[in-house]
């Protein structure tokens, strides 16, 4: 039951958000001029690594945070436990980057395609691959990005990663990958 | 913002004009046939024409006989003799081989290019009766059709089934090329896997074929425009109709039993439930209303009701339901085993066909519940099983599973005793669909 209350609070959120967003539209002059910030931080050489950004370019992170930022912004994939929708601590922890880069790019758009084993039936595996791409939907949306930058599409066990009918093969099956 | 709608498209599906082999070939591969099968001989049919005919049907009939794990037949090497005819048939011959029946015929070509007449008659051995003689016309490239009918016949007369080898079956075969490029197909074949053609190709998942009650059209899932959506295509002409392109979830098309509304599944109010479209109106009902998984409808028999999947039980455990689609009213149909999807009730609306998985079970099997009794029996000892279809005849289940990490299809006698594969030649097999009767 406590899924269930979890998902109310989730949908409360959502509708929240969703007013928020088309109620101000100063906060999407706001998003764009940060946008801009971004990218002329990344458009900038770097002078202190040789993997990161220039150590101070506005934006107020050291060359340690912007490598953790272009670490979380690289992870792509997120993994679940089986029959389980609920996100790791360290998807979590990536998502906020994926978040923040959504809301300074308001023409980004990211398509969430969710993914189960093949174990039991092929519909109800479609819906519990979509279940795992509205968890992630629903965790950005929480961090303040705009529905419209987000699309689910589920899967199902249609498009295994790996094909071999072991339990490691599965856990790489189980996943949401960001597009 | 996407406006759901219901979008009318006709594409001429040339596959279907020039039907190409697809990867998917299916041969029967007998894994476990009755205890004790009918014995029955069958004596090559004799040519009275010109050329080579392209197909044998004699033989067709006996691996189709074979193959219902119900026969066996008497070898062609021990025949004391080879009737054609019924006055060329000594009963004394067959009894001495044990055989119960006996099957002899001619293929005659009158000439002029007129249609081949295929005259055959069908004897108890031990009665000294005939039981079945018949002449039928039939073009040189029908006459495994015509094989298929006497098998019918054959199987009819012996087992008091209606036999169901002349119907077909869907399935949709995936050959993984790399990690970014998968084909999948959309095929049709007779039931024996023979003579397969493919109905649509993609490089997206095509899902959940059925069909219309009359045999005439089917319908699916295909992502061939990246989403998933659901067709609707007419066999004779190909031509084609997306039926639903909501946002989400558009799955599991099932046609009702008078073929004038379909079930399915949409997820456009946020999570899967459970719809009925007027296919002349193509007004859309909603049936299920709940925050759960609801997915996987299917009718029952009289019409009234559709069995369906959901978690609304809790534990991400899903059960099987039955809603009427008169009061709405939900049943729990399922309460053993902590995993039972895709129910399917057979035509004496008592058993359900259904994926079940036991408490302490890590393993998928078909299983059979009578919902009266409760009481559970599995059918199969293949792991991973899903995609359950009843044969028109109800004797007989195809369903898929995995045999050395691929895809294939299983069938198993509803009564447990004959069990066969339908391994395919190449890639993965899925997702097969008995037709109902053509006739």
């Amino acid at each position: 039951m406590q899924t269930f209350k979890a998902f109310k609070l989730g949908l409360a959120l959502m509708m929240a958000i969703a007013l928020a967003s088309c109620a101000s539209s100063d906060t999407e002059d706001m998003s764009d001029s940060s946008d801009m910030d971004m990218e002329s931080s990344s458009s900038t050489a770097s002078s202190s690594s040789a993997t990161s950004n220039a150590a101070d370019m506005g934006d107020g992170l050291t060359a340690r945070e912007r490598q953790q930022r272009d670490d979380a912004l690289a992870m792509t994939v997120f993994y679940f436990e089986f029959d389980r929708s609920d996100l790791s601590a360290e998807a979590r922890a990536a998502l906020v980057h994926h978040a923040n880069y959504l809301k300074s790019n308001p023409s980004a758009r990211y398509r969430l395609e969710g993914h189960a084993d093949e174990r039991g039936t092929r519909e109800y595996n479609l819906a519990l691959g979509e279940r795992r791409a509205q968890a992630v939907e629903r965790y950005l949306q929480v961090q303040g990005v705009s529905s419209n930058q987000l699309e689910t599409i589920s899967y199902g066990e249609e498009n295994p990663v790996d094909t071999r009918t072991t339990e490691a093969a599965y856990a790489l099956n189980r996943r949401v990958e960001v597009h | 913002m996407k406006k759901p709608g219901l979008i009318a498209i006709t594409i001429i599906l040339t596959s279907l004009f020039f039907s190409s082999p697809g990867y998917g070939q299916l041969q029967i591969v007998i894994t476990q046939g009755v205890d004790d099968p009918v014995q029955i001989a069958i004596v090559p049919f004799e040519w009275n024409g010109f050329g080579l005919l392209e197909e044998d049907v004699a033989e067709i009939v006996k691996t189709n006989l074979q193959n219902s794990g119900e026969f066996r037949a008497i070898a062609e090497a021990n025949m004391l003799s080879t009737p054609h005819e019924e006055q060329e048939v000594f009963f004394r011959d067959w009894r001495f081989l044990g055989a119960d029946y006996l099957l002899i015929g001619k293929v005659v070509d009158n000439g002029a290019g007129g249609p081949l007449q295929v005259q055959y008659d069908f004897f108890d051995v031990l009665r000294e009766d005939n039981l079945i003689s018949e002449v039928v016309s039939a073009g040189r490239n029908q006459l495994r059709d015509v094989s298929h009918a006497i098998s019918d016949k054959v199987f009819e007369e012996v087992t008091g089934v209606r036999g169901a080898f002349s119907t077909k079956i869907l399935y949709v075969t995936s050959q993984r090329i790399n990690a970014d490029l998968t084909y999948y197909q959309l095929n049709m074949s007779d039931a024996d896997g023979g003579r397969s053609q493919v109905l649509l190709n993609s490089q997206e998942p095509i899902m959940s074929p059925n069909w219309s009650p009359d045999g005439q059209k089917i319908a699916y899932v295909s992502f061939e425009s990246t989403r998933p959506r659901i067709y609707m295509q007419e066999l004779a002409t190909g031509g084609r109709e997306m039926l639903t392109e909501f946002t989400g979830i558009n799955s599991s098309p099932v046609f009702s039993p008078d073929g004038t509304k379909m079930a399915m599944v949409l997820s456009k109010d946020g999570n899967p439930d459970i719809y009925v479209m007027d296919l002349r109106t193509r007004d859309l009902r909603r049936v299920t209303n709940h925050f759960a998984i609801d997915t996987e409808p299917s009718w029952t028999p009289d019409g009234e009701s559709l069995i369906f999947t959901s978690e609304r039980g809790g534990n991400s455990r899903p059960q099987i339901y039955q809603v009427s689609l008169d009061s709405g009213w939900v049943e729990r149909l399922t309460f053993q085993g902590t995993y039972n999807s895709k129910g399917l009730m057979l035509p004496d609306g008592v058993n359900l066909l259904m994926i079940h998985r036991e408490n302490t079970s890590d393993e998928y099997h078909l299983a059979i519940q009578n919902i009266e009794r409760g009481t559970i029996r599995e059918l199969t000892s293949t792991a991973l099983d899903e995609s359950p279809s009843i044969a028109p005849n109800a004797s007989m289940v195809i369903y898929a599973s995995k045999a050395r990490d691929r895809g294939i299809l299983n069938a198993v006698s509803i009564d447990g005793r004959v069990k066969f594969q339908l391994p395919s030649s190449q890639g993965d097999v899925r997702e097969p669909s008995w037709s109902p009767f053509f006739d």
